[in-house]
C-alpha cells in the first residue's frame, strides 16, 4: 500500500500533449478515478503510473520511492485492462498466478495461492478453464484476482467495466467498491463513465485535454464543478448551460437571458468586482433542481414543451427556451401532463443556480 | 415453368461442377490404383490383382530410397526449422518495435520471395553458393531454399503476431515478466498455429523443390527424392509408370500426414486471430 504522487508530469508523444503538467497526490488506501472523455489524457495518465509509458518530463513516485524511469517490474502494481487481456492458451488458474510464475514461486505454491484468491473473487470452481470458456462477468473477475494476487502496492483499473452489459456493470461497480475497501489497497481507476466515477471514487480528478480540471471528492466535483466542462460532464443529463448577460445597476444584478430576467438579490453580493456591466456569462441549472410550474415567477425560465421521457421514478422534462433546449428532472408517479409545443414554465431556488464565466471557470 | 428453368440450371451446374472435379481428381486416382498395379499405364484402371511388387522394385534403389529418408527430409527438415523460428522472430520485431517503414518491408517482402527463388537467379545464388564453398552440401540447400521462403513467410507470421493484443504483453511487463520471456510465454503459444501453417508451407516447398537441388548438389549421394525419381527413367528418358508411380506415392505420403497433423492439432489457417 502506497501513496502515489505526480509532480509536473508530461507526456509528449510528438507534438500531441498527451499528458500536461498534470501534479496530484494520492493518498495510501485512496480510490481515485481519471474521469473524462475519449482523448482526455486519463489512460496515458494510468499508463505513466505502470511505467507502460514513460514521462517526458515531471516526477512520479509510488510510496516513498521515485519510480519516474523505473520498468513497469519493478514499480510492485498490479493493472486490470480494459480487454482483461488474459491469455488464451492458459488456464484460470495460470492466468491469475502468473505474476507469481514470473516471479519464480513454484508450481503447487502458485496452485494454493490461485485457489486463495478465486474463492474470495467467486471464481474458485473456474480454475481449470480457460478464458474463452467463462462469461465476462467472470473473465473480469480473473483479471482482477491476476491483479491482486500479487499483492501490489497499487491497483490500476483501466476502463474495467465498459465490456460489460449494462445489468453485470452495476454488479461488477458494487463488487469493485466491496473489494478495495476490504484490501484497503490504493486504487487508481481511469473511466469515461461519470457515473461509475461518482460511485466508486473517495476523489474524482476530471481531465480535459491533458490537465486535471478539478479534483475532489465526488459530491464536492458535482455540486461545485470548477469549469463549464466538468459541469457538462457529470451527471446524466448533464448540466443545463444558458447564454446570460449580466445587467448591474445600483441596487441590483439582473441576468437576462433569452426568454427570461433573473433578478439576483441577495447573490449580488459575489459578484462584485469579479464581473462587469454587461458581461456575457453562463448560467448552469443541474435538471434535478427544476421544478415545473404553469405560471412564470421572479425564479423561473419559460420555453415551450420539447419533449417529456418517462422513465418510471421521474420524467425527463425538455423546454425549447429560445434557441437552447433546458431539460429538467421531474420526481413522482405520473409524468407531467402536457402537449408539445405548449408554453411551461421551469422553477429552481436561487441558491441552486451556478454561475460561470464565458470562459468556462466558476463565480464562487 | 420455374421449376423447370431451376431443374436444368441445377443439372447445368453439377455436369460443369463434375466435368471440373473430374479434370483434377483422375490424376490423385492414377496415384492410388497405379502403384498397386503391376501392369500399370497413364491411364486410370483398377488392377486386378492388386500387389505391392512395384515398391519391391523400388525399395531395391537405395539411391531413391535414401533420396526420400534422408537427403529430401534432412533438406526439408532444416529448411522447415530455420524458416519458421526465423520467420517468427522476425514477424515479432516487426509487428511490435517501432520501425520507420516497417509496413513498406513487410509488403516488399513479398515482392521479393518470388524473386531470390526464381529460376532467373539461379546463376548468382549459384556463385554465391560456390564463393561460400557450399556446393554440393545439404546447407547449401537448406539456406537457399530458407532465403526464399523466408520473405512469404514473414509476412505470413506477420498477420498472426500482429492479431496479439498489445494488451496482452503489457499485461504481462506489469506481471514484471521479460521481454524475453513475454515472447516465449506469451506471443509464441498464441502465434503456434502460424509457425505450424508456416512450417508446413515450407517443408512442402522444400519437399518438392526440384532446380535447386538439381543445380546446387553434385553427388547422387545427396540428391532429394525429386531429383531421384529420374532414376525411374529408362535410358531413353521415358518414365517406367509402374515405379515412378509408386514411388510418388511414397513421396506423397510424409507430406498428407504432417499435413494431417497440423490441421488436425492447430486448424490450418492462413490469418491470425485469437482461437480461445
Amino acid at each position: 500500500m502506497a501513496s502515489v504522487t505526480f509532480e509536473g508530469v508530461s507526456k509528449h508523444f510528438g507534438s500531441v500533449k498527451a499528458v500536461h503538467d498534470v501534479s496530484f497526490s494520492i493518498s495510501d488506501g485512496e480510490f481515485v478515478c481519471l474521469l473524462g472523455p475519449s482523448g482526455c489524457g486519463k489512460t496515458t495518465t494510468l499508463r505513466l503510473i505502470a511505467g507502460l509509458e514513460q514521462a517526458t518530463s515531471g516526477r512520479i513516485d509510488i510510496g516513498d520511492r521515485e519510480v519516474t524511469y523505473l520498468n513497469p517490474k519493478d514499480r510492485d502494481i498490479g493493472m486490470v485492462f480494459q480487454d482483461y487481456a488474459l491469455y488464451p492458451h492458459m488456464t484460470i488458474a495460470d492466468n491469475i498466478t502468473y505474476p507469481l510464475k514470473v516471479r519464480g514461486l513454484g508450481a503447487a505454491a502458485r496452485r494454493k495461492r490461485a485457489e486463495e484468491v478465486a474463492t474470495s473473487l467467486q471464481i474458485a470452481n473456474l480454475l481449470d478453464r480457460r478464458p474463452g470458456q467463462i462469461s465476462g462477468g467472470q473473465q473480469q473477475r480473473t483479471s482482477v484476482a491476476r491483479a491482486v494476487v500479487h499483492k501490489p502496492q497499487v491497483f490500476l483499473f483501466d476502463e474495467p467495466l465498459s465490456n460489460l452489459d449494462a445489468k453485470l456493470r452495476l454488479e461488477a461497480r458494487s463488487f469493485l467498491k466491496h473489494l478495495q475497501q476490504e484490501l484497503g489497497v490504493t486504487a487508481i481507476y481511469v473511466t469515461h463513465d461519470q457515473a461509475e466515477a461518482m460511485a466508486l471514487a473517495d476523489r474524482i480528478a476530471v481531465m480535459e485535454g491533458g490537465r486535471v480540471v478539478q479534483m475532489g471528492p465526488p459530491l464536492e466535483v458535482y455540486r461545485q464543478p470548477a469549469t463549464t466542462f466538468v459541469a457538462n460532464f457529470l451527471g446524466s443529463p448533464p448540466m443545463n448551460l444558458l447564454r446570460v448577460r449580466l445587467e448591474l445597476t445600483k441596487q441590483q444584478a439582473m441576468l437576462v437571458g433569452e426568454t427570461f430576467r433573473l433578478q439576483l438579490p441577495q447573490i449580488s453580493e459575489r459578484l462584485k468586482g469579479v464581473v462587469s456591466e454587461g458581461e456575457a456569462l453562463i448560467a448552469g441549472l443541474r435538471p434535478e433542481h427544476l421544478h415545473m410550474a404553469n405560471d412564470s415567477d421572479s425564479w423561473s425560465i419559460a420555453g415551450e414543451v420539447y419533449a417529456i421521457e418517462p422513465l418510471g421514478p421521474e420524467a425527463l422534462v425538455t423546454l425549447k427556451v429560445g434557441d437552447s433546449l433546458v431539460t429538467a428532472r421531474i420526481f413522482g408517479d405520473e409524468p407531467p401532463k402536457a402537449n408539445v409545443g405548449e408554453k411551461a414554465y421551469l422553477l429552481f431556488e436561487p441558491e441552486r443556480l451556478h454561475l460561470f464565466k464565458a470562459s468556462g471557470e466558476r463565480i464562487p | 415453368m420455374r421449376l423447370v428453368r431451376y431443374t436444368l440450371a441445377r443439372i447445368v451446374f453439377y455436369v460443369t461442377a463434375s466435368l471440373f472435379a473430374s479434370f483434377f481428381t483422375l490424376p490423385l486416382l492414377w496415384l492410388a490404383f497405379a502403384p498397386f498395379n503391376e501392369k500399370a499405364a497413364l491411364s486410370v484402371t483398377v488392377p486386378d490383382s492388386p500387389s505391392l511388387a512395384n515398391f519391391g522394385q523400388v525399395f531395391k534403389n537405395t539411391f531413391a530410397v535414401r533420396a526420400l529418408f534422408q537427403n529430401s527430409a534432412i533438406q526439408a527438415l532444416g529448411a522447415m526449422l530455420i524458416v519458421t523460428l526465423f520467420a517468427t522472430l522476425a514477424a515479432y520485431a516487426l509487428s511490435r518495435a517501432n520501425i520507420r517503414g516497417k509496413d513498406l518491408i513487410s509488403y516488399g517482402l513479398v515482392l521479393f520471395s518470388s524473386v531470390v527463388t526464381g529460376t532467373a537467379a539461379m546463376v548468382p545464388i549459384f556463385l554465391l553458393i560456390f564463393r561460400l564453398g557450399l556446393i554440393n552440401t545439404h546447407l547449401g540447400v537448406i539456406l537457399v531454399f530458407s532465403g526464399g521462403l523466408l520473405p512469404a513467410a514473414i509476412f505470413i507470421m506477420r498477420d498472426f503476431v500482429d492479431s496479439i493484443p498489445r494488451s496482452y504483453e503489457e499485461s504481462a511487463l506489469v506481471a514484471g515478466a521479460s521481454p524475453w520471456r513475454i515472447f516465449m510465454d506469451i506471443a509464441v503459444p498464441i502465434v503456434r498455429p502460424g509457425m505450424m501453417v508456416v512450417a508446413v508451407w515450407a517443408f512442402v516447398n522444400v519437399w518438392g523443390g526440384f532446380l535447386i537441388p538439381f543445380i546446387l548438389l553434385r553427388s547422387p549421394e545427396k540428391m532429394p527424392a525429386a531429383v531421384a525419381i529420374y532414376s525411374f527413367y529408362t535410358e531413353a528418358g521415358t518414365p517406367i509408370i509402374t515405379l515412378t508411380a509408386a514411388y510418388s506415392l511414397l513421396y506423397t505420403i510424409p507430406v498428407l500426414i504432417l499435413y494431417l497433423f497440423v490441421n488436425w492439432r492447430y486448424g490450418f489457417r492462413f490469418f491470425g486471430g485469437i482461437k480461445s
